[in-house]
């Protein structure tokens, strides 16, 4: 059989292939190399070695994205996974109406960060007109806004996954529990999170590196304002890349170590929430 | 997988003061919608009134009409940007789930170095963000014509390949190698077997994939925006960033007219297809 299907490789697999080398495989090795040149298009690289990784971290704005980023990713992913958690549970109790909350609180996941950025900015510009100010006051306005917006988004969607844990855990294990004399927190510290721990591992995956990466939201939000204080690191390679002459080189650099932070994250949590997991 | 919220389980666990509950969550629920109707409400009035009273309700002072709408489609061609956005979307989604379905049983049942390291270049590609290629993709694409509704296909093909391969390919590893066997041996040729025996099998996964990647290429704005001719070419997310222009001075108006028919079709499609959005999506995380 396997021979038999080997000859129809150029149906089956070659235009998935051809397709992912010219996306992907061959942008990615030319990203690599170019992040060692100066250029301002692929034809005229020109090999400086490590000059772009140096001058990236005289970059101020660099290493302030790269904080801006990282105290953001911690603060949202902790905000939606315990809050997406808690709607879960409540959700779990079969209350009237469980359906109708579940698609209502899914739903703003759908609509696309450009498009959720300037929902955001209008409501959240209203609400500080009060106070005499805006979004782009001072970087930590920003920083609050998109925290707020990442809720809205991602709690419908972790919540889902939750949800689907939590319904997975066999009753008796949670009657058992009871019947021993386990307490509702000696219950949800013991049982109930132990066996959702796959959950959890997913959701803070997903969490961590939509955070991480994040771009749509925050050049619709506050496009980096003021003075780009609020801007995380896509957005920063983006303008590096885009809106400075002379930097392309530089703008590949911090993409190479933009990848290579995600790509560290991405393991690193994995492993740790992965050894975790208990066995059903 | 139990999908019933009333199942065994919360039925013992049922809530003693579930009404309680069901109060707080409409309230919240109410709260949650509020951000839409903000919009509505502020798209049928006049623009001073959008940033002075977000708030208030439109009434005679500050009730426009239509008319943010009908500037608003004429200064960005909506219609024409959503009409692209339809091509790439439901173009690209078809054409990654015919290629990448083909490719990953391809690749588990054609065992070589050629398959595994296909598939682990697949694994490797979900990590990689998209900053990390977009010059070098955006400049190969233009080099290549790929700057149209329809070369973008390709590019998105290319790109989200990883993701859908390793879905596809965990289902395909679970599928009996008896029933295909059993078809070859009664003489279907490998494109028969595929497409009248696997294909259908593997529906779940391909509704999965088919809203994760329509749900990724609907929404994005990045990478068309780098790769698409904008003269001729834009979709729904660049036309509305289009209507900020420089910085300051926005029309607010216009931006909220056309926010609202940005989330007419993901609010119908949302309703059309709700319960699949929701399985997909659980079904994704636990195999992605």
């Amino acid at each position: 059989m396997e021979k038999s299907i080997k000859k129809y490789f150029p149906i089956f697999a070659l235009p998935t292939m051809v397709a992912f080398t010219l996306g992907f495989i061959v942008p990615f090795i030319m990203g690599i190399y170019l992040s060692f040149c100066e250029f301002t298009t692929i034809t005229d690289a020109k090999f400086v070695g490590l000059k772009n990784y140096i001058r990236i971290f005289s970059d101020s704005t660099f290493t302030h994205a790269l904080w801006f980023t990282a105290l953001f990713t911690v603060v949202s992913v902790l905000a939606i996974n315990v809050l997406a958690f808690a709607i879960a549970m409540l959700l779990t109790k079969g209350i009237r109406g469980t359906n109708a909350f579940r698609t209502v609180f899914f739903m703003p996941n759908l609509i696309g960060g450009i498009v959720l950025g300037y929902i955001w900015q209008i409501l959240l510009n209203g609400i500080l007109e009060h106070f005499g100010k805006t979004l782009t006051y001072s970087a930590s306005y920003g920083f609050w806004g998109l925290v707020i917006l990442m809720c809205w988004q991602q709690i419908g969607y972790m919540m889902i996954i939750y949800i689907s844990g939590i319904q997975n855990i066999p009753g008796e294990l949670i009657e058992a529990a009871k019947i021993d004399g386990a307490t509702a927190p000696q219950v949800l510290r013991y049982v109930t999170i132990p066996m959702v721990m796959p959950s959890i591992t997913i959701c803070t995956f997903l969490t961590l590196t939509n955070s991480f990466k994040l771009f749509d939201q925050n050049l619709a939000l506050t496009a980096g304002e003021p003075s780009n204080n609020s801007q995380m690191l896509a957005l920063n390679i983006f303008e590096t890349f885009y809106s400075r002459t002379g930097w392309e080189g530089a703008g590949q650099a911090k993409a190479v170590i933009f990848f290579i932070i995600v790509a560290v994250i991405a393991v690193a949590q994995n492993r740790i929430t992965r050894s975790k997991e208990v066995q059903q | 997988m139990a999908k019933n919220t009333d199942n065994q389980v919360s039925a013992v666990r049922r809530a003693k003061h579930g009404w309680l509950l069901t109060l707080i969550f409409t309230v919240i629920a109410v709260l949650w919608l509020y951000p839409i109707f903000l919009v509505v409400i502020n798209a049928v009035k006049k623009k001073a009134f959008i940033t002075r009273e977000p708030f208030a309700l439109p009434d005679e002072r500050s009730f426009f009409g239509l008319k943010n709408f009908v500037s608003g489609i004429e200064k960005t061609n909506f219609f024409s940007a959503m009409g692209n956005s339809v091509i790439i979307t439901v173009g690209s989604v078809i054409v990654i789930i015919i290629c990448t379905a083909m490719c990953a049983w391809y690749i588990n049942r054609v065992k070589g170095k050629l398959s595994s390291a296909m598939y682990t270049a697949c694994l490797f590609a979900m990590i990689v963000p998209f900053q990390m290629v977009m010059f070098s993709l955006s400049k190969l694409a233009n080099m290549m014509h790929l700057s149209n509704p329809i070369g973008i296909i390709v590019v998105y093909l290319g790109f989200g390949a990883g993701q859908a391969v390793f879905m596809f390919s965990g289902f395909v590893k679970s599928i009996p190698l008896e029933i295909e066997e059993a078809a070859m041996i009664d003489g279907c040729t490998p494109l028969q077997t595929f497409f009248q025996i696997v294909f259908p099998i593997m529906k779940p996964t391909t509704i999965t994939v088919a809203i994760l990647e329509a749900m990724w290429i609907w929404n994005d704005y990045l990478l068309p925006y780098l790769v698409l001719d904008l003269k001729k070419y834009k979709t729904i997310p660049i036309v509305i960033q289009y209507l900020k222009g420089g910085y300051g001075a926005v029309d607010w108006g216009t931006m909220m007219a056309m926010l609202v028919l940005a989330i007419i079709p993901i609010i119908i499609f949302y309703a059309a297809c709700q319960k699949y959005i929701i399985e997909g999506v659980v079904a994704g995380a636990v195999k992605g």
